[in-house]
C-alpha cells in the first residue's frame, strides 16, 4: 500500500506519536506561528481525527495541512520515530482526492505536467518578463515584481535566455569516458540558474565523465507530490524514467536536492502499486547522485590543478539534500578542498530557509518570515559568499539577501568548483607564457 | 457553547488573528502530553500579547461565566491543560519575551511564554544558567514549568524550579493585577505569595511575567556509568553516595527493560545484559569534579558495580545523557499506550520503592520499564499498555494506585515534578486527608470563587 494511494498506509505511523511536542523545537512554521497546528503533532491530531471521523476533509482541513514546508526537522528530531515526511504526503494525497486542490497550485502544477506547453510559457517568459518584472539596477541579481501579486517583495531570478536543455548539446563527449553519466537538470536550473547547471558540466567533463542530457526529460514532478496532486506526480516520474532509460547511462547526476530527492525515493514510492514501473524506478534510484556526492563517492574529484579562491563562505544545507539524503559532508569537504576558500558556519545551517517550492507560493509572509530568520545567521558570519547544494533555496537566498542589503553572492557548491578549475587552468598557461 | 457575543468581545480585544474558533483549529488544544485522556474542544482558543490583553479576556470570561485554560506549549503529562468542558484556551505563547538578564544581581525576568532554553542561552552568554531542566526544557515555556513547578535532572543538587521563582506579576480571577518579590535574596514581607502560585497550575491566577534567579555556570563536569547485576545493589548504591555527602547534579538510574530499549534506539554503548545502570554527573570547580568524580568511582565499585566507567570526552558523555533523555520515548515505541507515573520517595527509600515496584508488575501481571531522577528520589514507573484493551487498563489503574499507595506509605509524595492535574486529582486525599484536600479547596475558592481559572485540576468544585 503506497503512502500515495491510502491514508490508511500511514496509520502505524500515527500510533507511534506520543504527542510529547519536541517536534516544536524545531518546526520552522511553529517557530513563527507559535499555534499548535503548525508543529507534527497539530497536524498528527487532525489527521488522527479525520481517520476517526471526528473531522471531516474540508477546505479548512487542507488548508492546515498545506501548513509544512517537508523540511523533515521533525521527523529527524523525534525520538519516537514518527515518519511525519510520510504522514504528511499521506495526508495530502488524500486531501486531492477529497478536496481538489489549492487554486494557485492547481493552475502551476497542471502547466508543470504539460512539459511542452510550460516549456513554451517559460520561454515566451524569458522573452517578455521585463512587462511584469523589473530588473534590479545595474546587477545579475534577478528582478522585482511590478505588480503586487500577493508574494511580497520577492526579488526573482531572470530567465534565462536559453533554457539549459536547449543550450547544451545531447552528449557531451569526453576523450576514454570513465563513465556516462546523465545529467537530470530540474526546473529551477533549466530556466533560472543556467549557470548552475554549466557548473555542473564543467566538473563532471573535467572529470573524465560524458555527460547526455536526455532532451525529452521534464519536471521532476516535486510540486505535485509533495501537494498530494499524485496523478501529475505520476505522470512526471513515468515520463522521466522513460527518458534516462533510453540513454544506457551509467548513473544519473542532479543539482537540485529536491529533484535528487524525487529520484531517489519519491519516483519508487509513487509506483509502489505499479509493479513495472516500480522496477524501473528502483533501477535508476540506486544510480542517482547529487553531485556532491558523485565527486566524493563515485568518481572522487581531481584535486590537483585546483586554483585559489579567495572567498569566504557559509553553506546552509537544504533539507532534501541533508534529511532527505543523508548529504552534508560531502559538500563542505568540496568546498575545503577549494584553496583559498574559507568555511564559516551558521547558527543552525540545517534549518530551513522557508522556500519549499510551492509553499512560498501559498504562505508568502510565512515563507518571509522563516527565511528572515536565515538571512539574520547568515549575516552573523561576515562571510562574502553563501553556497547551498539547491537552486530553490538559492533562489529563496538570494532574494532574502538582497532585500537585506547584504554584499553575499549565492552561489552553488558545484559553481566554485568550477571557478576553483578554472582559476587553475589561466594560471598554468599564465605561468607557461 | 460560547455566546456570538462573547467572541465578539474577544476579538474586538486581541484582533481575529488572535482568536481561534474554527474547529480544525479547536482540535489541536484539546490535548497535551499526557497519555491516555480524552480530547475536549474548547470554544474559542485565544492568543494575548500582554497583561493588559490578559485582563480584558478574564473579564469577558466572568461576565459570561467561562472557564479560562491558561496554556503553553502543552508538554505536561497531568492533562493540566486540557480543557474538562469547553471554554477559553488561553495560549501564552505569543508573550515570548524576555525582559531583562540581570548579571549583577544575578536574576531573569521573563514573559511566560518565553521557551526555557531560550532562558538558559541568554543566561549562558553571561555565564549564567537557569538549573531546572525538564525533559522538555527545549519546548515547555516558564509559565508552565512555574505553574506545575517542574524539577528534571539536575533536581538532586540544584532543586526544582520553586527554588527559583523570586517574584510574579499576575492577573487574578477577579481582573485585578498584583506584582510582588523583587531582586533581594532576601524577602519576608507578607505572606509566601510565590510559593502559593508556584505549583498552582494556573487554577489561582494568571501568570504574566516571572522573575527568577540565576547561578553561575558551573566550570567543569564529568559523567559516571556504574553497571549492576542486580538492581537492589544500584539502590543501596545511591543512598552510599549521599551518605558520603557527595551531592551530584544528577544521579540517575534505568532498569534492565529500559536499558535495552534505549540502547536499541540511541545506540549509546549501554549494556544490555545489565540489571540496572546508574548515571552521574559531578559538576563544580574543576578541582572539586575530579575529587568527586574518584569518589563516586570508588563508591560505586564498593557497593558492587560490576563495571564502572568515566566518560571520557564530550562525544561520550553526550551519548550517554542522550539515551538517558530518550528513555521514555523509547519506551512507548514498544506499545501503543505509555502512562508515566512520577511518585516520589525520600532517597533513602529508593530501594524499597523500586522493590514495590517490580512487586506490583508481578501482581497485575503488566509490563513496567523504570528509570528516573534516583537521586532525589523521584522514579519513573512507566506502564506500558494500550488503551483500547479494557481488561489491562483495569489492571493499571489499580497497579497506578498500588503506586501511590506505597509511595505515601514510604513518606513519599503523588507527584514529584508533573503536578496533579485532571490525572491525579482523585488521588489526593490520599497525601493529604480530607480536611487537607478541603483546604486546598478552600484556598481555590478564596481566590476564584467562581471557578474560572483552569477548573477540574488539582481541586474540583464540592
Amino acid at each position: 500500500m503506497s503512502i500515495y494511494s491510502s491514508l490508511n498506509s500511514i496509520s502505524e505511523e500515527l500510533n507511534k506519536c506520543m504527542k510529547c511536542g519536541n517536534c516544536q523545537a524545531v518546526c520552522p512554521i511553529y517557530k513563527e506561528t507559535r499555534k499548535e497546528v503548525g508543529s507534527a503533532r497539530g497536524k498528527i491530531t487532525l489527521i488522527e481525527t479525520l481517520l476517526s471521523g471526528e473531522l471531516e476533509m474540508t477546505e479548512g482541513l487542507a488548508d492546515r495541512l498545506s501548513l509544512c514546508t517537508t523540511c523533515m526537522a521533525c521527523t529527524a528530531n523525534c525520538s519516537c520515530g514518527v515518519r511525519f515526511d510520510k504522514i504528511i504526503l499521506a495526508a495530502r494525497a488524500e486531501a486531492v482526492r477529497q478536496e481538489g486542490l489549492h487554486p494557485i497550485k492547481k493552475i502551476a502544477f497542471t502547466a508543470l505536467k504539460m512539459n511542452r506547453l510550460f516549456d513554451l510559457g517559460m520561454k515566451f517568459g524569458s522573452a517578455f518578463q521585463g512587462l511584469a518584472m523589473k530588473r534590479i539596477k545595474g546587477s545579475d541579481k534577478g528582478a522585482r515584481l511590478r505588480f503586487d501579486f500577493g508574494l511580497g517583495n520577492k526579488v526573482l531570478p531572470n530567465l534565462a535566455r536559453k533554457p539549459l536543455k536547449d543550450e547544451l548539446p545531447e552528449v557531451i563527449t569526453v576523450k576514454n569516458p570513465k563513465m556516462r553519466v546523465a545529467f537530470y537538470i530540474g526546473c529551477v536550473t533549466n530556466y533560472f540558474y543556467t549557470d548552475m547547471g554549466r557548473a555542473v558540466v564543467e566538473v563532471l567533463t573535467e572529470n573524465g565523465c560524458e555527460v547526455i542530457v536526455p532532451k525529452d526529460q521534464g519536471c521532476c514532478g516535486t510540486p505535485a507530490s509533495v501537494n498530494g496532486d499524485v496523478k501529475s506526480a505520476q505522470a512526471s516520474a513515468r515520463l522521466n524514467l522513460l527518458a534516462f532509460e533510453k540513454t544506457g547511462a551509467d548513473a544519473i547526476v542532479s543539482n537540485c536536492s529536491s529533484c535528487g530527492e524525487s529520484w531517489k525515493h519519491v519516483f519508487p514510492q509513487l509506483f509502489d502499486d505499479d509493479p513495472e514501473m516500480k522496477a524501473l524506478a528502483d533501477k535508476w534510484a540506486a544510480k542517482t547522485y547529487d553531485i556532491s556526492e558523485f565527486l566524493i563517492h563515485k568518481v572522487p574529484f581531481k584535486r590537483e590543478g585546483l586554483g585559489r579562491v579567495e572567498r569566504k563562505v557559509t553553506y546552509h544545507d537544504p533539507c532534501h539534500l541533508n534529511r532527505g539524503q543523508g548529504i552534508n559532508q560531502e559538500p563542505r569537504e568540496i568546498l575545503k578542498a577549494i584553496p583559498g576558500v574559507e568555511l564559516i558556519e551558521m547558527k543552525e545551517p540545517g534549518r530551513c530557509c522557508g522556500m519549499a517550492g510551492s509553499f512560498m507560493l501559498v504562505h508568502p509572509d510565512l515563507s518571509a518570515q522563516i527565511s528572515d530568520k536565515k538571512i539574520a545567521d547568515i549575516a552573523q558570519t561576515h562571510t562574502d559568499t553563501v553556497v547551498t547544494g539547491c537552486p530553490a533555496c538559492r533562489l529563496q537566498l538570494a532574494s532574502g539577501v538582497e532585500n537585506a542589503g547584504l554584499q553575499e553572492d549565492v552561489v552553488h557548491t558545484i559553481q566554485l568548483l568550477a571557478e576553483s578549475y578554472k582559476v587553475g587552468k589561466k594560471s598554468i598557461s599564465a605561468a607557461a607564457r | 457553547m460560547l455566546k456570538p457575543e462573547a467572541l465578539r468581545e474577544l476579538i474586538q480585544v486581541l484582533g481575529q488573528e488572535n482568536v481561534l474558533s474554527e474547529k480544525e483549529d479547536l482540535m489541536t488544544y484539546a490535548y497535551d502530553a499526557t497519555a491516555a485522556m480524552k480530547r475536549v474542544l474548547p470554544d474559542v482558543v485565544v492568543s494575548p500579547a500582554n497583561t493588559e490583553h490578559v485582563i480584558e479576556i478574564v473579564k469577558i470570561a466572568n461576565k459570561y461565566q467561562i472557564p479560562i485554560y491558561p496554556r503553553g506549549s502543552g508538554t505536561n503529562l497531568s492533562g493540566g491543560t486540557i480543557p474538562v468542558d469547553n471554554g477559553i484556551v488561553m495560549s501564552m505563547l505569543n508573550m515570548n519575551k524576555i525582559l531583562e538578564v540581570d548579571d549583577e544581581n544575578l536574576t531573569a525576568s521573563v514573559q511566560p511564554g518565553v521557551i526555557i532554553q531560550d532562558l538558559n542561552d541568554a543566561g549562558l552568554q553571561h555565564g549564567l544558567f537557569y538549573p531546572p531542566d525538564p525533559g522538555t526544557v527545549t519546548t515547555a515555556t516558564m509559565g508552565g514549568s512555574v505553574s506545575e513547578s517542574s524539577g528534571g535532572l539536575r533536581g538532586l543538587k540544584y532543586g526544582v524550579t520553586k527554588q527559583y521563582v523570586m517574584g510574579m506579576k499576575l492577573v487574578r480571577a477577579n481582573g485585578d493585577v498584583i506584582k510582588w518579590g523583587g531582586k533581594t535574596v532576601k524577602n519576608v514581607s507578607g505572606y509566601d505569595l510565590t510559593a502559593l502560585f508556584t505549583g498552582a497550575e494556573g487554577t489561582l491566577g494568571i501568570i504574566t511575567e516571572i522573575l527568577v534567579k540565576l547561578i553561575p555556570e558551573p566550570e567543569a563536569k564529568k559523567s559516571i556509568l556504574g553497571v549492576f547485576d542486580d538492581i537492589d545493589k544500584a539502590g543501596n548504591a545511591i543512598s552510599a553516595i549521599i551518605r558520603h555527602k557527595v551531592i551530584p547534579a544528577t544521579l540517575e538510574i534505568m532498569d534492565n527493560m529500559t536499558i535495552r530499549t534505549v540502547e536499541n534506539f540511541a545506540h549509546a554503548g549501554l549494556p544490555v545484559d545489565a540489571e540496572a545502570i546508574l548515571l552521574c554527573e559531578v559538576d563544580g570547580y574543576k578541582e572539586a569534579v575530579e575529587r568527586e568524580a574518584t569518589l563516586v568511582e570508588r563508591i560505586l565499585a564498593e557497593e558492587g558495580a560490576t563495571e564502572v566507567k568515566l566518560a571520557k570526552d564530550d562525544k561520550e558523555r553526550d551519548q550517554i545523557w542522550f539515551a538517558r533523555r530518550n528513555a521514555l520515548p523509547a519506551l512507548a515505541q514498544l506499545k501503543p499506550t505509555t502512562v508515566l507515573e512520577d511518585a516520589t520517595v525520600p532517597r533513602s527509600k529508593i530501594p524499597d520503592m523500586l522493590k514495590a515496584i517490580r512487586q506490583i508488575a508481578t501482581k497485575y501481571n503488566l509490563t513496567i520499564g523504570t528509570f528516573g531522577h534516583a537521586g532525589d528520589g523521584n522514579l519513573h514507573p512507566t506502564i506500558l499498555t494500550d488503551v483500547r484493551d479494557t481488561e489491562e487498563m483495569v489492571r493499571v489503574e489499580q497497579a497506578v494506585e498500588e503506586i501511590f499507595q506505597v509511595a505515601i506509605s514510604l513518606g513519599g509524595t503523588l507527584s514529584g515534578e508533573h503536578g496533579i492535574g485532571m490525572a491525579k486529582a482523585k488521588f489526593l486525599p490520599l497525601e493529604f486527608g480530607e480536611a487537607g484536600v478541603k483546604l486546598l479547596r478552600d484556598i481555590k475558592e478564596a481566590m476564584d470563587p467562581n471557578y474560572i481559572l483552569n477548573p477540574g485540576k488539582m481541586v474540583r468544585r464540592d
